[in-house]
């Protein structure tokens, strides 16, 4: 015996065809919020480490590279947060009455959701 | 969670706070009040937490998808390793505020 067979795979198979591509450029997206995440923990520890540190770490965001950075990571956070609502309808399947619910209604529900919570987070944020 | 959260939270730190739109909310004195209530932290810890180890499963999934062959169990320790260091790191960071 020599182990479980491997179908070869060249290392370019995402770039074959669309939806492949779109499935690579998904994951991606991982790395850039993940990223986020990071500069949002350094954030708080400068925020623990003094008024100096963190306002010279605001500057530090204000620089363009940072803003360019925060902006492709937004643009990967809305790309993976519409195609995650896109999909939900096909993960999720409601009956209501013997009637499958539409899936428009059940992306519409997550819209809506997701329209609620970001606004109530920027109001807590920002309403100071 | 991230899909959710991260598109309001990225704005608002890294565009809206950066760019100094966010007037007087933001300064120091805010920020600190406003992370230094219990569910803010909690808030926090999930939003640092959950997109390391998301983005620790992924990125290992993906390097194996593209035909990693080798060193597979390095690069899983690695993966979350580093979600579990930022975890820490972040709970550490948060308690003491």
């Amino acid at each position: 015996m020599t182990g479980p067979y491997h179908q070869p795979m060249s290392p370019t198979w995402w770039l074959r065809n669309r939806a492949y591509f779109l499935f690579m450029l998904r994951e991606l997206t991982s790395v850039f919020i993940a990223g986020y995440a990071i500069l949002l923990l350094i954030l708080l520890y400068q925020l623990n480490a003094g008024r100096d540190a963190y306002q010279s770490y605001l500057r530090f965001l204000a620089a363009p590279g940072m803003v360019a950075f925060h902006v492709i990571a937004l643009a990967a956070a809305l790309f993976h947060t519409v195609t995650w609502f896109n999909l939900t309808p096909k993960v999720l399947v409601v009956r209501m009455g013997g009637r499958h619910v539409p899936a428009s209604v059940i992306a519409g529900v997550n819209y809506v959701a997701w329209i609620v919570i970001s606004a109530l987070v920027a109001w807590i944020v920002l309403r100071g | 969670m991230a899909a959710l959260l991260a598109p309001v939270q990225i704005a608002l730190t890294g565009i809206v706070a950066a760019r100094g739109w966010s007037g007087q909310s933001l300064t120091y004195d805010r920020a600190l009040a406003l992370v230094s209530h219990p569910l803010s932290r909690l808030y926090l810890l999930a939003f640092i937490s959950l997109p390391l180890f998301h983005w620790a499963h992924r990125f290992r999934f993906t390097l194996v998808d593209l035909g990693l062959r080798r060193g597979r169990r390095l690069l899983a320790v690695v993966c979350y390793g580093a979600a579990i260091a930022g975890t820490t790191l972040a709970a550490l960071v948060l308690i003491r505020l």
